[in-house]
């Protein structure tokens, strides 16, 4: 949810972010779950120096995953987040503070937020730096006959994770045409940071497989840079490109880079298109199938700790219109969005697929992405 | 009190110190406000459409192992 919040934008003298309110309707369908729900995004400035922002989020989720078809039944359950941040700007420099509060019947996580933001060189450039700090609450939830179906959720509380972060960015005027943004982010965790759904395979005396809990490092450290480039082409269009490098104490070596394309068709119409590609190797204590029980001291089979790529392709479409009524806004648009992604595992098998170990497939599964949003400015 | 801080952050953190010391030597801007017309198009903005860019970015978060860096400020998504 962080991005609600971003800093003025590049290429503009150091401003308060617009007054504006969004409704977003979001649906994911891939990989056997489903998650759709709103989004609403209401930001007002008290005056010219002073803006507060609010934003309720919710992710309802229905699940029949390859994990839990793996060791467990179908699930549902429902995520609500809200959030509100206050920005002041003083001169050219700009305070944001807020607080993130998120509650799932397993989860809850807490996340307060301070940075700040100084325009320099007659507005060419603006520096940023931020800090957040989360307290989680990590749970694990069992229902009576161990189906979900029954009814009867128990929820275990089982530890806690807590979380810093630490954020800089430049953003830079090149050329007339070009604005460029360079980000450094780290984020330190500790405490219990392992999924207490997700299990490690292995192989017992007999041959057979057999599960056992995960064990993951109580520590997390990640560093990730990023660059990002927005040209403005002759024939009024923008061309964007990015890349970030992620690396952490846990192994995991990623990369991703994307490419977008805007182009608007006449005064309300903006069509765009983008594609991303990412890749991450695997953590160090990753592994599909461990030759014998605790193997090693820290063991996982968390599929977002394997070897893998994606890929995601998307298009979007916006309409602008000017209402007559009511008179206090400005305007709107309605906006389209759909993204294609697809996921492929290199080294995570699809055991839900035949039996043993033998002719068992990589995992890989696509997933539909819409989103629906109208956005008014005030 | 700066050793305390991550290594990669330390970097960022001075490289942004720089720049700012910089600042007090008189840099004129070389593309001049009556010049930005193309950038200030809202078509050039980075956060466009900022709740559908968070949602994308809470899409991938829960699915990818690498996080961070994505040019906002703020904080991310305590969720499983």
């Amino acid at each position: 949810m962080a991005a609600l919040f971003a800093l003025a934008a590049v290429g503009r003298a150091a401003v308060l972010p617009d007054d504006r309110a969004d409704l977003l309707w979001h649906d994911w369908q891939g990989g056997g779950v489903t998650v759709d729900g709103p989004s609403i995004l209401v930001r007002k400035s008290v005056n010219d120096s002073l803006s507060f922002a609010a934003n309720y989020y919710v992710d309802m989720i229905s699940s029949a995953s390859v994990d839990v078809l793996s060791t467990a039944s179908p699930y549902k359950e429902k995520r609500t987040q809200g959030s509100i941040s206050a920005d002041y700007l003083h001169g050219s420099t700009t305070y944001s503070l807020g607080f993130i509060q998120s509650h799932e019947p397993d989860y809850r996580a807490n996340t307060g937020f301070f940075s700040v933001s100084q325009s320099m060189f007659g507005d060419l450039t603006t520096i940023s730096f931020g800090y957040t700090r989360g307290w989680d609450k990590v749970g694990e939830d069992s229902y009576l006959n161990g189906r979900y179906a029954d009814g009867g959720r128990i929820t275990t509380w089982v530890g806690d994770a807590d979380h810093r972060n630490w954020q800089a960015s430049i953003s830079q005027i090149l050329t007339r045409n070009l604005l460029m943004s360079l980000n450094v982010e780290t984020d330190e965790s500790d405490g219990y940071l392992q999924s207490p759904y997700r299990t490690a395979r292995y192989i017992d005396p007999e041959g057979l497989v057999q599960t056992e809990a995960q064990v993951t490092p109580n520590t997390r450290t990640g560093n990730a840079a990023s660059l990002q480039l927005k040209y403005y082409l002759p024939w009024h269009a923008a061309l964007d490109g990015n890349y970030r490098l992620y690396h952490d104490t846990w192994g995991i070596l990623a990369h991703t880079i994307g490419a977008g394309y805007t182009q608007p068709i006449s005064t309300s119409w903006t069509l765009n298109g983008t594609a991303r590609y990412y890749k991450q190797g695997a953590a160090t204590f990753y592994g599909d199938l461990f030759p014998f029980e605790d193997s090693q001291n820290f063991m996982s089979r968390d599929r977002e700790l394997a070897q893998y790529h994606d890929l995601t392709l998307g298009l979007g479409a916006s309409w602008q219109f000017h209402p007559s009524w009511p008179r206090w806004i400005e305007k709107g648009t309605l906006n389209f969005s759909y993204n294609r992604m697809h996921i492929a595992y290199n080294d995570f098998h699809n055991y839900t697929v035949g039996g043993g170990t033998e002719g068992v497939p990589l995992y890989a599964y696509d997933a539909n992405v819409t989103q629906f949003f109208i956005s008014l400015w005030y | 009190m700066f050793a305390n801080l991550p290594r990669t952050f330390r970097l960022g953190l001075a490289a942004s110190v720089a720049a700012m010391l910089l600042s007090a030597c008189s840099i004129q801007p070389w593309v001049k406000p009556y010049e930005r017309e193309h950038l200030a198009d809202p078509i050039m903005s980075f956060d466009r459409n900022p709740v559908s860019d968070v949602y994308l970015d809470h899409v991938f978060e829960v699915r990818e192992g690498a996080r961070g860096a994505t040019g906002s400020v703020g904080g991310g998504c305590g969720c499983n």
